[in-house]
């Protein structure tokens, strides 16, 4: 068993410490972020407020912890939603191959032609912005990396004599597809969403702080940040703390992505 | 070459055709007409403009018949008119398209003025100093958000120093200036759009110079130029790089789309007149035939830019257009 390096370890620990805050959020921080304090608002990082409060007076550190609720959830759940398809597209298209192959293969690259934060303002517009809607937008605007890594996967998979032997004992496609090829194939798939996880973390957060994506008065780091560019050069705990959350975050899944991908990847493996 | 490209040309038509039906479908995703919804978001939008518009759509039709009413459009340039001013949505991209690509190829031409030499420095000291820094480096540009750099670097060079202007692409009192001043004033404008525009892809272009450039370093060839005795530089900037640069022509090309969809977050952050903010305005506003132009443009322009890049690697690597027919 080769060892990880340093940084794919220092990803895990980001990834575990921002999804403990995430789910101890209400014994984290004994302040409701919801609480609105006129009288403090927009009063600097204190004992009573360790991050400051924001126009509002709310304590931006209690609305941060929830933040990370909203945002690492928006992540996995649109990641989920694009591994899913992903994995359903793919698989049909490799292990058909023929004409489905090639309708697959060609809505992927149509898919693929559009700027993808367009195709999800695009699709905002129309179904209107709200927490569960960027979900399945995200969600369903990403699947196409997964889609391709699951088909390259089986087609080589299917020639193998364990898909044969299967066929042989009279397994039906779909359950070849489901208990032989998509857990044997899954691996590159897996390690990708983690660094989807990122990526889809970063929509989110670009979503809310343009308006389009978690509403107020429902906290992300994203919408948080919508409040840093009037309050620019008055307040900066406002600019820097929600930020400095989303990279941090985000290089943490990056870096454990990288480095699962380095680990599985039988060339770098001496 | 030409048979190469008019090959490439014949290809992307079922690209082209599905780009409409996705851009359609999009757009008809809401439940009810798309001009209802607009009524009741809007109270602005008259009753009679209402009728106009389900005319013009022909939304008493059935679906397929709408879509090829407004395909048969859609091939004259006629994207409709928008909600908001009444005005044909092609002159309105059109008018905002020139700043956006403006943008867009001056971060590209900053991004690989930037991107190839450091990724080509760390590919040849690898695990040096410098190699390491500049891993550090592109794993945090990856991971920064865009908008957020944005506010930062606004906030400091804008705001806290003062040196640079904030919003727009030009001084109120531009009007008034020579052209070098115009000139200068315009620059001083676009520095942190293109310079925001640019990091992500930074990050992305010299990672994969430096893995492009690793693997190219360790094929045979390379072996042969430094047994022959060729000095180190040669084999370097002559052998290697000329063909590590190859492959990120396309990666170049796929990074198109992203930089597009970018430019709706620091067009809109910057207040810059271009598609971008065009776009983000019109999603606020559920300004639907600019959105769906917008859309369909998008597309067109990565189509466009994949186009591009396949025509330069087939310019630069004869085996390409050889190996096509």
């Amino acid at each position: 068993m080769k060892k990880f390096n340093k940084l794919a370890v220092f990803g895990f620990v980001v990834v575990a410490v921002m999804a403990s805050a995430a789910v101890f959020a209400p014994f984290i921080t004994g302040c409701d972020p919801g609480a609105i304090d006129l009288g403090n608002s927009l009063m600097p990082p204190s004992i009573q407020h360790i991050m400051g409060t924001d126009s509002l007076g709310r304590d931006l550190f209690s609305r941060m912890v929830y933040g990370a609720r909203i945002s690492l959830s928006v992540g996995f759940v649109a990641v989920g939603i694009s591994v899913v398809a992903g994995i359903i597209l793919g698989s049909l298209a490799g292990y058909y191959g023929g004409w489905v192959d090639s309708v697959i293969s060609r809505f992927i690259d149509i898919m693929l032609c559009f700027p993808t934060f367009f195709l999800i303002l695009a699709t905002i517009a129309v179904l209107g912005p709200g927490i569960w809607n960027i979900m399945v937008i995200i969600g369903l605007t990403g699947w196409m990396g997964a889609a391709r890594l699951i088909r390259a996967e089986i087609l080589s998979l299917k020639e193998r004599e364990f898909v044969e032997a299967a066929r042989a004992v009279g397994a039906s496609d779909l359950r070849i597809i489901a208990c032989h090829l998509i857990p044997n194939g899954i691996g590159p798939v897996l390690v990708s969403a983690t660094l989807g996880v990122a990526g889809a973390i970063l929509t989110e957060s670009a979503l809310s702080f343009l308006g389009l994506g978690v509403q107020p008065p429902v906290p992300s780091w994203g919408n948080i940040l919508t409040e840093a560019k009037s309050t620019l050069g008055i307040a900066w705990w406002i600019t820097v703390f929600p930020g400095l959350a989303i990279l941090i975050t985000v290089l943490g899944y990056n870096l454990l992505g990288e480095g699962l991908r380095e680990h599985f990847n039988p060339h770098r493996r001496q | 070459m030409v048979g190469y490209i008019s090959r490439r040309l014949i290809g992307m038509l079922p690209v082209l055709f599905g780009i409409t039906v996705v851009t359609f479908f999009v757009i008809h995703l809401s439940p009810g007409k798309p001009t209802r919804l607009q009524a009741e978001m809007s109270p602005r939008i008259s009753l009679e403009a209402r009728e106009r518009l389900d005319r013009l759509y022909g939304l008493d039709k059935p679906v397929h018949e709408q879509y090829w009413q407004w395909v048969k459009r859609l091939a004259r340039f006629d994207l409709g008119r928008s909600f908001v001013d009444e005005r044909p949505v092609s002159t309105k991209i059109l008018e905002r398209l020139p700043i956006t690509i403006a943008i867009n190829v001056l971060s590209l031409a900053l991004i690989f003025s930037i991107a190839v030499p450091i990724g080509v420095a760390s590919a040849v000291r690898e695990g040096s100093l410098l190699d390491r820094v500049s891993t550090v480096v592109v794993f945090i540009g990856f991971a920064v958000p865009t908008f957020w750099l944005a506010l930062l670097l606004m906030s400091f060079f804008g705001v806290h120093l003062g040196w640079l202007p904030i919003s727009g692409i030009k001084s109120i009192d531009f009007e008034e200036y020579n052209i070098i001043e115009k000139c200068i004033d315009m620059a001083g404008h676009l520095i942190l759009p293109v310079f925001v525009s640019a990091f992500a892809g930074l990050a992305g272009i010299s990672r994969y110079m430096r893995t492009s450039m690793l693997d190219v370093l360790n094929r045979d060839f390379i072996r042969t130029a430094r047994a022959k005795g060729l000095p180190e530089n040669k084999v370097i900037y002559k052998h290697a790089l000329k063909n590590a640069l190859l492959p990120i022509v396309t990666i170049v090309g796929l990074s198109v789309p992203g930089l597009i969809g970018g430019s709706v977050i620091f067009e809109s952050i910057y207040a810059i007149p271009g598609m971008g903010k065009l776009f983000y305005d019109s999603v606020m506003a559920r300004d639907y035939p600019v959105i769906m132009g917008i859309l369909f443009i998008g597309a067109v322009l990565t189509l466009v830019g994949n186009l591009l890049a396949d025509v330069i690697y087939a310019c630069v690597d004869p085996r390409i257009r050889v190996s096509g027919r």
